[in-house]
C-alpha cells in the first residue's frame, strides 16, 4: 500500500473577512492518474491548486485541514523544508502562459533553472533533458526557442514550452489549472493532446482544474465536482458521466449539451438546484467551527 | 538584437541625438586640459566682452567670445561641464542606488519592509525640496562633496516610489509564482526575477536623474551655494551673464543654451534606452 500522491483532507481556507472561500475538502489523487477538478468559475479551483502548491494569496488563510504529498504533511514541515518537497515534487501547468514567463528573460535559462539551482543537476544534463522534452511537445527549433523571449513565441508556443518545463524535472504530481483557455480553439485540443500523452509517458498524476466536462471526459478517470467551495460529488469519471448522483452536477451536465465536445461552454445552471444547494451550504456554515486554529499552512 | 532589426520597429534618432550630444559633451569634459583653447581662469581686461565669432569685432581664438573679465567663454562651459557631470553621475548614481534597492524590497517583500519605507518615504516627502537642498548644503558647507550629498540625499526617493510601484506590480505576476513553486527564495526571485523587469525604469529614471542633478548644481551654483566661485560651473556663469545682459547677451545665454540641452538630452536618452532595455517594447 503506497500513500497518495496528493491527500488533501478537510481543507478549510477564509478570506481575512472570515468568509469561507473553501469547505471542508477531501479528495486524493492517486500516483499516475489524472483527476479533474470541475467547477464554475469562483468555486474554488484554483483555490486548491495554490494550497497544494504552497502559494495561496497572503489575502487567504488555511483554518482547518491539512494537506500530503506522497505520504508527507506538509503543515508539519519547516516551511523551507516544505517549499523544497513542493520544488522537487510538483510542478504548475498554468492558466496564461504569457504571465507565467518572465519577459526579460530568455526561454532557455528559464526552462533549466529549475534542475541546475534547484534540483542541482548538471548544466549540460539539463540542457539535454529541455532538449528531449521540448521534442517531446513537438517544437521543431529547439535553439530558436530557448534563445527567444517569451514575447517572441505564439500563445500555443509558449504553452508547450511550459509544459516541457513541468515535464522537466520529473515531478509526481501536476496541477494543471485551465491551461487550454488561454488558447486558440484550434491550438486547444493539440495542447491537451500533448499533455495526455506525456502524462502517460512519465506517470504523472495530474489535478487538472477546468470548468469543461467535456475536457473530464476527455482526460481524467476521476472526478471532484466542486461548488462555492464545497465538494459536492466525486466519482470515476466513467461512473459520474453515466448516473451523476448530485442534483447539481446533473445539472451541469444539462447545462452542457454535448459534454464530449471539448470546445462546448457551461450555460448558467437550472437556478432552483443552485438555491437549494446555497441553502445548503449557508446552513452548514453556521454550524461550522474551525477545529483548528489553522494548519500550519501559510 | 538580430531578430529585433528584421522587425518592423521604431528608429528611434532622439536616442541617438541625445545621446550624442552627452557624449561630446562628456568626452570634451574628460579631456578638458587638452580641448578648451584657454585657460578657463586666465583674466585679461584688453578682451573683455568679445563677442562670438559670427558677430563683428570678434577676436580669432574665442569661438563664443569673452566674459566681463576677459575669460574665454568656451573653455569656460567646457571646464563647467567637469563639474556638471561629476555632480550628475555621482549624485544620480547615488540616489539611484539607495532608492532602488529600498523600492525593490518595499515592492516585492510588501508587508512591515513595505510600511517602514513607505513611512520613510512620506516623511521624506514633506520636506520642500529646494529648502531642504540649500539647508543641508549649509549644514554640510559648500563644496562639490555636498552638492552630491544634498541631491543624493533628497531625490534617492523618486527611485524609491517609483521601483515599489513596479516591483509590487512585478511580485504579482504568474512567473514569480512559478519560481516560488520551483523552490526558489525570495531573495533570489527578487535579483532574478523582477529585478530585470525593473530595469529599464531605472535606467530611464537614472538618466532623468542626471538631467535633473545638473539643474539642481546649477541651481546651487546660481544662489552661490556650490564650490568655490573660482571654479567655472554653468550656474555660475549664467549668474554672472544675467548681470552683463545688455552689453554682452552671450555671456548669459551660452551657459543656459548648454544647460537645458544637456538636461533635455539625459531625459530624451534614458527615455529611449528604456525601450531599447524593454524586451517587450523592443
Ligand atoms: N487574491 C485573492 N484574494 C482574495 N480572494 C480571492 C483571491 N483570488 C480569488 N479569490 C476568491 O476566492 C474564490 C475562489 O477563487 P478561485 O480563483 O479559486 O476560483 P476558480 O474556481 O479557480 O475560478 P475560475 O474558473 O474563474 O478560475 C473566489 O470567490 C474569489 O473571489
Ligand atoms: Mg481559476
Amino acid at each position: 500500500m503506497s500513500a497518495p500522491c496528493l491527500e488533501i483532507e478537510g481543507l478549510s481556507a477564509t478570506l481575512a473577512n472570515g468568509v469561507r472561500v473553501l469547505r471542508s475538502v477531501s479528495l486524493t489523487v492517486e500516483p499516475g492518474e489524472v483527476r479533474a477538478l470541475v467547477g464554475e468559475s469562483g468555486a474554488g479551483k484554483s483555490m486548491i491548486g495554490k494550497a497544494v502548491l504552497g502559494v495561496l494569496p497572503p489575502s487567504i488563510r488555511v483554518v482547518e485541514g491539512r494537506i500530503a504529498l506522497e505520504g508527507t504533511e506538509l503543515g508539519k514541515l519547516a516551511p523551507r523544508a516544505s517549499r523544497a518537497l513542493i520544488g522537487a515534487r510538483t510542478a504548475l501547468i498554468p492558466q496564461d502562459p504569457l504571465t507565467a514567463l518572465n519577459p526579460s528573460r530568455r526561454i532557455g535559462p528559464q526552462m533549466t533553472d529549475r534542475l541546475v539551482k534547484i534540483l542541482g543537476w548538471d548544466g549540460t544534463k539539463a540542457d539535454q533533458r529541455i532538449r528531449k522534452l521540448l521534442d517531446d511537445v513537438r517544437i521543431r527549433e529547439p535553439d530558436r526557442v530557448l534563445r527567444s523571449y517569451p514575447h517572441e513565441l505564439s500563445g500555443g508556443m509558449r504553452q508547450r514550452v511550459l509544459i516541457a518545463a513541468a515535464f522537466a524535472a520529473e515531478p509526481r504530481l501536476i496541477v494543471a489549472d485551465e491551461p487550454t483557455t488561454a488558447l486558440d480553439v484550434t491550438v486547444q485540443k493539440q495542447i491537451l493532446r500533448l499533455i495526455v500523452e506525456l502524462q502517460r509517458e512519465h506517470g504523472t498524476a495530474i489535478l487538472f482544474v477546468t470548468h469543461d466536462l467535456g475536457v473530464v471526459a476527455k482526460i481524467s478517470q476521476k472526478v471532484t465536482v466542486l461548488y462555492a467551495g464545497k465538494v459536492v460529488e466525486q466519482a470515476d469519471t466513467a461512473a459520474l458521466f453515466a448516473s451523476p448522483q448530485h442534483p447539481y452536477t446533473r445539472a451541469l451536465m444539462a447545462a452542457t449539451p454535448r459534454y464530449t465536445d471539448p470546445m462546448a461552454s457551461l450555460r448558467p445552471v437550472d437556478e432552483a438546484v443552485l438555491a437549494g444547494l446555497s441553502a445548503e451550504i449557508a446552513t452548514a456554515d453556521r454550524n461550522w467551527k474551525p477545529n483548528a486554529r489553522g494548519s500550519g499552512h501559510d | 538584437m538580430v531578430e529585433a532589426r528584421a522587425l518592423p520597429r521604431r528608429t528611434n534618432p532622439r536616442l541617438w541625438l541625445a545621446g550624442g550630444w552627452l557624449l561630446v559633451i562628456l568626452l570634451a569634459a574628460i579631456f578638458a586640459p587638452l580641448v578648451a583653447p584657454h585657460d578657463p581662469l586666465a583674466q585679461d581686461l584688453m578682451l573683455e566682452r568679445l563677442p562670438p565669432f559670427w558677430v563683428t569685432g570678434a577676436e580669432p581664438g574665442y569661438w563664443l567670445g569673452t566674459d566681463s573679465l576677459g575669460r574665454d567663454l568656451l573653455s569656460r562651459l567646457i571646464y563647467g561641464g567637469r563639474i556638471a557631470f561629476a555632480v550628475a553621475f555621482a549624485a544620480a548614481i547615488a540616489a539611484c542606488l539607495v532608492g532602488s534597492a529600498l523600492g525593490l524590497v518595499a515592492g516585492y517583500f510588501g508587508g512591515w519592509a513595505d510600511r517602514i519605507v513607505s513611512r520613510i518615504v512620506d516623511i521624506w516627502m514633506a520636506f520642500p525640496p529646494v529648502l531642504f537642498a540649500i539647508l543641508l548644503v549649509a549644514v554640510l558647507g559648500t563644496g562639490l562633496s555636498s552638492v552630491i550629498i544634498a541631491i543624493a540625499v533628497i531625490d534617492w526617493t523618486r527611485f524609491c516610489r517609483v521601483v515599489r510601484a513596479e516591483a509590487m506590480s512585478q511580485a504579482r505576476m504568474d512567473y514569480v509564482e512559478n519560481a516560488r513553486i520551483a523552490g526558489f527564495g525570495r531573495l533570489d526571485i527578487m535579483l532574478r526575477e523582477v529585478l530585470p523587469n525593473v530595469l529599464p525604469t531605472i535606467i530611464a529614471l537614472l538618466s532623468l536623474e542626471m538631467g535633473i542633478a545638473v539643474i539642481v548644481e546649477a541651481i546651487l551654483s546660481f544662489v552661490n551655494l556650490s564650490i568655490s566661485t573660482d571654479d567655472p560651473t554653468w550656474g555660475g556663469m549664467i549668474a554672472e551673464g544675467r548681470l552683463s545682459i545688455h552689453q554682452a547677451w552671450w555671456v548669459l545665454v551660452f551657459p543656459l543654451i548648454m544647460l537645458i540641452l544637456t538636461v533635455l538630452s539625459f531625459s530624451q536618452f534614458g527615455e529611449g534606452l528604456k525601450s531599447r532595455f524593454d524586451p517587450v517594447l523592443r
